[in-house]
C-alpha cells in the first residue's frame, strides 16, 4: 500500500528522489565516529544544504523548505531508501533546533539555525552527568551569574558527537530551588573550544569516540546563548526531550529502509526451511510497517506528541531486532565489525548493530519510558521503584 | 487518502460503543456459551439497526459498503465489548457473495445479502481452501446459511446441516463441521477468487476485533491494579506491573495503524492488500495475547475464574489468534510488504 499523496507532494517525493540519486556518495563514507569520517559527513551536510535538503521542515529563511510533517516523513523515506549517510547534524537539527524554534529569540534563530543547516556548526548534546543520566533533574553542573552572562562549571558525560563537534547545549543549575530538583535550571549553549572547556573523547563499545566527557571550569556563556528564561531550563528542555524520544529523532523511513535490506538479505542468504529466522525477519518487517503507518497517522493529526515515550520504546527495540536478525542471517560473517572483501552482503549491519545497542539506553532509558507510559498514559500511581 | 478517522467515523464508533456498553454484553456472552442464543440475538438485531452488517455489503444489495475503515471502527468495538456470534464470518460471506456477483453471478447475493444487512438472515462460513480458513464453521447452529468452500475443486456449497458443536477455548465460540450436499451452489475459478478475498476480509475483521479485545483487557487490568492493594499499596504502583502494562500499551498502540492500513489497502483493492491484512492480523493477535497474559497475571487468581468477566476476553484473545490465519501463516505473507 502506498500513501496517496497530492500531486504536489508526489512532485516533492520525485524531486527528493532524483536529487538523492544524483548526490548520495557511491561509496559509503568512513564512520562518523572517526576524525576523517566526521569531516566527510560534515562535507555531506554542506552538499545537502546546497540542495536545500538539510532541514526540509524549517522555514525557508533559515535554509529550509517550509514543508509539512508528512512531507518530512516522505523525504526521510527517500533519504534512507537512497542509502544516504547518517546525519552528523542530527543533534542540532533534531533536538536544539525545535527548542530554538519554540523557546529561542529571533536573534538566536537567525544566528544559529543557518550555520547548523549548512554543517558549519555541528552540535553536541551535553545533558548527562556522571550522577545524572535518566534522572536528569539530579544534575550538578552549575551556571553562576557574572557580568553579561554566566560561568559554567562541572562535568558532562556521554555527550554524543562531542569528540569532534563545535558547540554543545545543556542544562545547568543556576538558581536555588525550593527543593524540587527540576527547578532553578538554565538551558545554555557553549563552544567546545571555549576557554574553560576541556573535552575528553570516550570510546563506545567498539572503541570509537562516539561521545565524550566535557569538563567545564568557569566557562563563560554570554546572555545571548541562554535559551528561554534563566532558571526555567527544565521546561525548555522538555520540548527537546519530546523531540529526542519521538518521531523527529528517528523517522520511520530509517527502519523501512533497514527492513527492506533485511528482506533482501534473507532472500539471498537464508535457509528457506529456517522458519524461526523467517519469523524474526517478518516480525521486523511488520514492526517497520507499523511505525511507518503510525507516522502517517500522526501526520493526519493523530497521536503525534501524545507520548514520545511510546515511540522511543518502539523504535529503539525495533532497531535492535532488525540488526540482531541481520547478524544472525549473516552466519559466520555476522561477527565481522568492518567490511571484508570475501564477506557476502556486508552492508553496515555491524556498525548499525553497535549503534542500535545504545537505543534502549539513551534519551532516557527504556525503563524510565515505561514508567512514563504507565504513569502518564495509563494513570498508574507513582511509586515503588522495586 | 486521509490516514485518520473523520468526525463521522469517530461518532459511529462512539455510538456503537455506547449502545454496546448499555447492553450487558457479558450476560449475552455467557448465555450464548450455554447455547441460549436469545440475549445475543437481541443484541444482533441492535447491531443490524446500527448498520454493522451492511459495512461489507455493496449498496446494490442493501448495504453501505464496502467500507473497510468503518468496519475497522465497528469490529474494534465488537471486540472491546466481547460481542458473541459470527460477526467476522458475516462480513466474509458478504464479501464472498458480492464478489461472485461482480463476476457475473448475482443470484446468491440477491437472495441473501439484503437479509444479512437487516439482520433477517444469519450466515457463517467455513473456507478451508482459502488462506487462514478452518474446517469449522462458527455458530453454524444459529445460522440460516452456512457457506462452505472446501478448496480443491472450486466449489461453493450451502451446508445442509452440521456435526456436533465443539467447545472452543472461548466458550462463546461454538464450532461445528458443516455437512454439505452433493450439489454446489456455485463453481469455477470465481469461487476460489471470491473465497480468497473473503478470507482476507475475515482476517482483517478478526484483526480489528482482537485489537478491541486487547484494548478491553488492558483497560480492565489498569482499572484493577489501580484499586487492588497488596503490601499496603496499589498493585499498580509496582514497577514490574507498570512495565508489563506499558509494553502491552506499546503493542496495542502500534497494531492500530496496521489495522487501519489494512482497511485502506482493502478499500483501494491493491494487490498487496493480503500482506497488509496479514501484518495487521499478526500484530493485533500478538498484542492482544500479550494483553491477555498480562491481564491474567496481574489479576491473580480472580482472573483465573470463569465467574469473573475477564475470562470472556481472555478466551477470545487466544481463540482469535488462531482464527483466520495463525501468526506464523500471517508472518509468512508479510515478507512481501516492502517488495510489492
Amino acid at each position: 500500500m502506498d500513501l496517496d499523496l497530492t500531486p504536489a507532494q508526489e512532485d516533492f517525493r520525485a524531486e527528493a528522489r532524483a536529487w538523492l540519486a544524483g548526490h548520495v556518495p557511491r561509496t559509503p563514507l568512513a564512520s562518523l565516529e572517526t576524525e576523517e569520517g566526521f569531516a566527510e559527513h560534515r562535507a555531506w551536510e554542506r552538499t545537502l544544504h546546497a540542495g536545500r535538503w538539510s532541514a526540509v521542515s524549517w522555514p525557508a529563511v533559515y535554509g529550509g523548505r517550509g514543508r509539512s510533517f508528512l512531507e518530512w516523513l516522505v523525504f526521510e523515506e527517500e533519504y534512507w531508501a537512497a542509502g544516504a549517510p547518517a546525519r552528523v547534524s542530527q543533534n542540532g537539527i533534531g533536538l536544539l533546533a525545535p527548542t530554538l524554534l519554540e523557546h529561542g529569540t529571533q536573534e538566536q534563530r537567525a544566528r544559529i539555525l543557518p550555520a547548523m543547516a549548512s554543517g558549519e556548526t555541528v552540535w553536541a548534546q551535553a545533558w548527562s552527568e556522571p550522577e545524572a543520566g535518566s534522572d536528569l533533574a539530579s544534575l550538578r553542573s552549575v551556571a553562576v551569574r557574572t557580568a553579561g552572562g554566566w560561568l559554567l562549571s562541572g562535568q558532562k558525560t556521554w555527550s554524543s558527537r562531542a569528540a569532534f563537534a563545535d558547540r554543545a547545549f545543556g542544562l545547568f543549575r543556576s538558581h536555588a530551588s525550593a527543593g524540587r530538583p527540576h527547578e532553578g535550571l538554565t538551558y545554555a549553549m557553549f563552544g567546545l573550544d571555549a576557554e574553560g572547556v576541556r573535552v575528553r573523547p570516550v570510546g563506545r563499545l567498539d572503541g570509537r569516540p562516539a561521545f565524550a566527557e566535557i569538563f567545564l571550569d568557569e566557562a563563560f556563556v554570554p546572555d545571548r546563548d541562554v535559551v528561554g528564561t534563566p532558571g526555567d531550563g527544565w521546561r525548555v528542555a522538555m520540548s527537546t526531550a519530546g523531540s529526542e524520544r519521538g518521531l523527529t529523532l528517528r523517522s520511520p523511513g530509517r527502519y523501512v529502509a533497514a527492513a527492506r535490506r533485511l528482506v533482501a538479505l534473507w532472500r539471498a542468504a537464508a535457509d528457506p526451511g529456517d522458519t524461526a529466522l523467517r519469523d524474526r525477519v517478518a516480525d521486523a518487517v511488520v514492526r517497520a510497517r507499523a511505525y511507518q503507518l503510525y507516522g502517517y497517522a500522526c501526520a493526519a493529526g493523530g497521536p503525534r506528541g501524545a507520548e514520545p515515550s511510546l515511540t522511543k520504546l518502539f523504535w529503539s527495540e525495533l532497531d535492535l531486532a532488525l540488526h540482531e536478525t541481520a547478524l544472525d542471517l549473516l552466519g559466520p560473517y555476522g561477527e565481522l565489525a568492518g567490511p571484508a572483501g570475501d564477506a557476502p552482503a556486508h552492508g553496515g549491519w555491524a556498525e548499525g548493530f553497535v549503534f542500535a545497542l545504545a537505543g534502549p539506553v539513551y534519551a532516557g532509558t527504556n525503563e524510565i519510558q515505561r514508567d512514563i507510559v504507565a504513569e502518564r498514559l495509563l494513570g498508574l500511581p507513582k511509586g515503588r521503584r522495586a | 487518502m486521509r490516514f485518520a478517522l473523520d468526525d463521522e467515523q469517530r461518532e459511529f464508533g462512539r455510538t456503537l460503543g455506547r449502545m454496546l456498553g448499555a447492553s450487558d454484553t457479558p450476560a449475552a456472552v455467557r448465555a450464548w456459551a450455554r447455547g441460549d442464543h436469545g440475549p445475543g440475538l437481541a443484541l444482533w438485531e441492535r447491531l443490524a439497526r446500527a448498520g454493522v452488517f451492511g459495512l461489507a455489503v455493496p449498496e446494490a444489495f442493501g448495504g453501505a459498503g464496502p467500507l473497510p475503515v468503518e468496519a475497522t471502527v465497528a469490529f474494534t468495538e465488537l471486540g472491546r465489548h466481547a460481542v458473541p456470534g459470527p460477526v467476522v464470518e458475516t462480513a466474509a460471506v458478504s464479501v464472498l457473495l458480492a464478489r461472485l456477483a461482480e463476476a457475473g453471478r448475482p443470484v446468491l447475493a440477491e437472495a441473501w445479502l439484503p437479509r444479512v444487512c437487516d439482520g433477517g438472515a444469519r450466515v457463517t462460513a467455513a473456507l478451508p481452501g482459502a488462506p487462514g480458513g478452518s474446517p469449522y464453521a462458527l455458530d453454524a447452529d444459529v445460522c440460516d446459511g452456512v457457506f462452505v468452500a472446501p478448496g480443491g475443486p472450486d466449489d461453493l456449497f450451502l451446508a445442509t446441516g452440521h456435526g456436533p458443536v465443539q467447545p472452543s477455548l472461548d466458550p462463546a465460540r461454538r464450532l461445528a463441521l458443516p455437512r454439505c450436499g452433493a450439489e454446489p451452489v456455485a463453481a469455477g475459478r470465481a469461487v476460489r477468487e471470491a473465497a480468497r478475498l473473503a478470507a482476507d476480509w475475515a482476517a482483517f475483521a478478526a484483526a480489528a476485533q482482537v485489537l478491541g479485545v486487547g484494548l478491553a483487557l488492558l483497560e480492565r487490568t489498569v482499572g484493577y491494579v489501580r484499586q487492588r492493594k497488596q503490601f499496603g499499596v496499589p498493585v499498580g504502583a509496582f514497577q514490574a506491573v507498570k512495565h508489563r502494562l506499558a509494553d502491552v500499551r506499546v503493542g496495542l498502540e502500534f497494531a492500530g495503524p496496521l489495522v487501519h492500513g489494512a482497511a485502506v489497502a482493502l478499500a483501494a483493492g491493491t494487490p498487496g492488500a493480503g500482506a497488509e491484512v496479514a501484518a495487521a492480523k499478526a500484530a493485533a493477535s500478538d498484542a492482544a495475547y500479550a494483553a491477555a497474559r498480562a491481564a491474567l497475571q496481574l489479576h491473580g487468581a480472580i482472573g483465573y475464574t470463569a465467574e469473573y468477566d475477564l475470562s470472556l476476553w481472555l478466551g477470545k484473545a487466544r481463540a482469535l489468534r488462531s482464527a483466520w490465519g495463525t501468526p506464523a501463516a500471517c508472518r509468512a505473507r508479510t515478507l512481501d510488504l516492502f517488495s510489492l
